[in-house]
């Protein structure tokens, strides 16, 4: 098969709609947390967290659910830590995020030691495959990925975001403390809690993305978010942060991930370092490119123009 | 005690007391003594000459991207890079160390190692530099895309010939490029360490840094341009100049960080190595707080934990380690918050503004 058919294929559809999961829940974990206000670089802390925390209680419980469940909760928890430090405790976003992945990325080594005496990889974990929906072939790929609970979820969760951040009140309330927090804190709103809230939100949306990681590779493996935080970061970015363009911009860096799998295939060796290269020189080109047509002092679209700035 | 002296002493001692904590609690979760295991880090770090050496050896390469790091952040902005320009510079060292002639004397193989180091780095950041100063592309962003493409390019290059055939690393440097251990040079009893002449270059290095900001006048617009940009395009300093260039020299100075593994210990580049240095450098900024003196102590702290981790390997995972720089980052920042918080309070402080482009 030719690189031209296979790009075009079922199974590059497949792998794409695979890998786009978690970097949409990344995604919109990052337009909850920004759209408030509150910068989060943790989002690649969070995968790795919510991955682990999913297949713990997986590995625990036998049960698929419990583990997606405990993803989204150590998702939210980390998020609220995340915000505590940066809303209450004043610190820069920034540095409150690098401490959170420095640590996430420590405490997943020693909670896989402490667990599993292993500081690489957890014990499989069977996730939502079904025996039933076997083979190789792309089409078989492609329907066992389009009926994966958390593909379905992802995608529910996508339309949810928007409905929410635009349609509610708490939506409403959200975007007011990301665009002017003194003028939001003037007419009543708690803009602290409301800060809280959306971030833990995003945390927990982000936190399923992890499990989808680790669901996916039916096991944990240490470092296995392996950039896909700080790619999402910059789909948000890149979208003017806004959650269907967000999720969209993910689908897009998924396709790469996906060409890569496929151009390994066929040609191997180098050519995967150039692949691995792909999703970051393009961001950077994004970001060259909206810069310079915005002019001197846009980050690319329009950023919430309270993004990092408190209340008072 | 001056204010910015009680500010620094409270940071420090909640760090210090959040780092214990959180080791303690770690250490007691995965089910040995606390106190134990502390001894066993100390006596495997400063109890030991051998110790001793490798703390000092850890310390050289976290001193510089602190250095680095904290150079950028005085002109208001986050070097995330550290990581990628000093694995670029690690190549880079490698490449040329290994390829000048087999006889070349130390006296012209050692300056043209060195120099090639912040060379590569300063070369790495001033991708996101140009970004920044010419569009106003956020440093953040750019800084870490470019971490992720060094170590695909550096694994590219690796794979494409710069490597020995079937490994990842480079051949060896000549010898008139390896930096001489400082056991060598009258200190036996640092026997075995890999601490080498690096060090007192970084030292130098750190001084030179604090003094240029201090004192020269490029280096005290930079400052001012992190203070207040606004101000300094209104009394007509070149804004976007300081700050492209004070991320292009922080490059340099992270690049830097490379030669104590690749000259100093090994002799050679392999992939990987030197990694977490550059993330280990902005914990060591935060802590040094824009001295000299707090960067080599912030230094020496996360080089103990980093040797400790090693120490203590076999009993509580060296994880434990990595948990802890996140720790004391947060504790510090929020003293240091809180701290500032309360001197606002009864004095209105001007707020530190990140700087933004014109």
């Amino acid at each position: 098969m030719s690189l031209l058919a296979s790009l075009l294929s079922v199974t590059m559809l497949a792998q794409t709609l695979r890998m786009a999961v978690p970097y949409v829940c990344a995604g919109l974990g990052g337009v909850w947390s920004e759209r408030s206000g509150v910068v989060n670089i943790a989002l690649e802390g969070i995968l790795l967290a919510g991955g682990l925390g999913g297949v713990v209680a997986h590995v625990a419980t036998g049960s698929p659910w419990a583990g997606v469940l405990a993803g989204a909760l150590v998702g939210a928890g980390i998020g609220l830590v995340h915000a505590l430090i940066v809303v209450r405790g004043r610190v820069d976003a920034i540095v409150s995020g690098i401490a959170i992945n420095l640590a996430a990325a420590g405490g997943s080594r020693f909670v896989l030691r402490s667990l599993y005496d292993s500081s690489s990889n957890s014990p499989p974990v069977d996730g939502f495959r079904s025996a039933l929906l076997g083979g190789a072939g792309g089409g078989a790929l492609l329907v066992r990925t389009l009926v994966d609970p958390l593909t379905i979820v992802t995608a529910l969760l996508v339309v949810a975001t928007g409905w929410t951040l635009y349609r509610t009140r708490f939506g409403l309330r959200v975007r007011a403390c990301g665009e002017d927090p003194v003028a939001s804190a003037s007419v009543g709103v708690d803009v602290p809690r409301v800060r809280l809230l959306a971030v833990s939100l995003g945390g927990a949306i982000c936190g399923l993305g992890g499990v989808a990681l680790a669901y996916d590779e039916h096991q944990f493996q240490s470092g296995m978010s392996g950039g896909r935080g700080f790619i999402a970061l910059a789909a948000v970015i890149l979208s003017g942060w806004r959650p269907g363009r967000a999720a969209a911009a993910c689908v897009a860096f998924a396709a790469l991930d996906a060409a890569q799998i496929l151009v390994q295939d066929q040609a191997r060796a180098a050519s995967g370092y150039v692949a691995q290269m792909l999703p970051y020189v393009a961001t950077l080109v994004a970001l060259w490119a909206i810069a310079r047509r915005r002019g001197a002092g846009a980050i690319g679209g329009r950023p919430p123009a309270g993004l990092g700035r408190a209340a008072d | 005690m001056s204010e910015r002296g009680r500010q620094t002493l409270v940071a420090t001692l909640a760090g210090i007391a959040a780092g214990w904590l959180a080791f303690a609690l770690l250490v007691w979760i995965y089910g040995e003594s606390p106190r134990e295991v502390a001894g066993q880090l100390l006596a495997g770090t400063w109890g030991m000459a051998y110790g001793v050496g490798q703390v000092l050896y850890k310390a050289t390469p976290l001193l510089l991207t602190g250095v680095a790091v904290d150079l950028a952040l005085r002109a208001g902005l986050f070097n995330i890079g550290a990581e990628g320009q000093l694995a670029v510079a690690g190549l880079a060292v490698g490449t040329v160390g290994a390829s000048l002639p087999p006889g070349t004397p130390a006296w012209i193989a050692l300056p043209a190692v060195i120099a090639v180091a912040p060379i590569a780095g300063a070369a790495w950041a001033g991708v996101p530099a140009l970004l920044r100063a010419r569009f106003g592309a956020h440093e953040v962003i750019s800084t870490i895309m470019m971490n992720r493409i060094a170590g695909a390019a550096v694994g590219l290059a690796l794979a494409r010939g710069l490597a020995v055939p079937g490994t990842v690393r480079t051949p060896d440097v000549v010898a008139g490029a390896r930096l001489p251990r400082l056991e060598a040079l009258g200190l036996p009893s640092l026997h075995g360490s890999a601490v080498s002449v690096a060090l007192p270059l970084a030292l130098v290095v750190a001084v030179l840094a604090a003094w240029w900001l201090a004192r020269s006048r490029i280096g005290r617009e930079t400052v001012l341009v992190g203070l207040s940009p606004s101000a300094c395009a209104a009394e007509r300093i070149p804004v976007a100049r300081r700050v492209g260039g004070a991320l292009v020299l922080s490059g340099a100075v992270a690049g830097l960080a490379a030669l104590a593994p690749v000259l100093g210990y090994k002799g050679y580049y392999e992939s990987g190595m030197g990694a977490g240095a550059g993330f280990g450098g902005i914990a060591v900024a935060l802590l040094g707080r824009g001295h000299p003196l707090g960067l080599l102590l912030a230094a020496l702290l996360f080089g103990t934990l980093e040797q400790g981790g090693l120490a203590i390997n076999a009993r509580v995972p060296m994880e434990v380690m990595t948990v802890l720089q996140g720790v004391v980052i947060v504790a510090v920042a929020l003293a240091d918050a809180r701290v500032r918080a309360y001197v606002a309070g009864s004095i209105a402080l001007p707020r530190r503004s990140r700087g933004t482009p014109p």
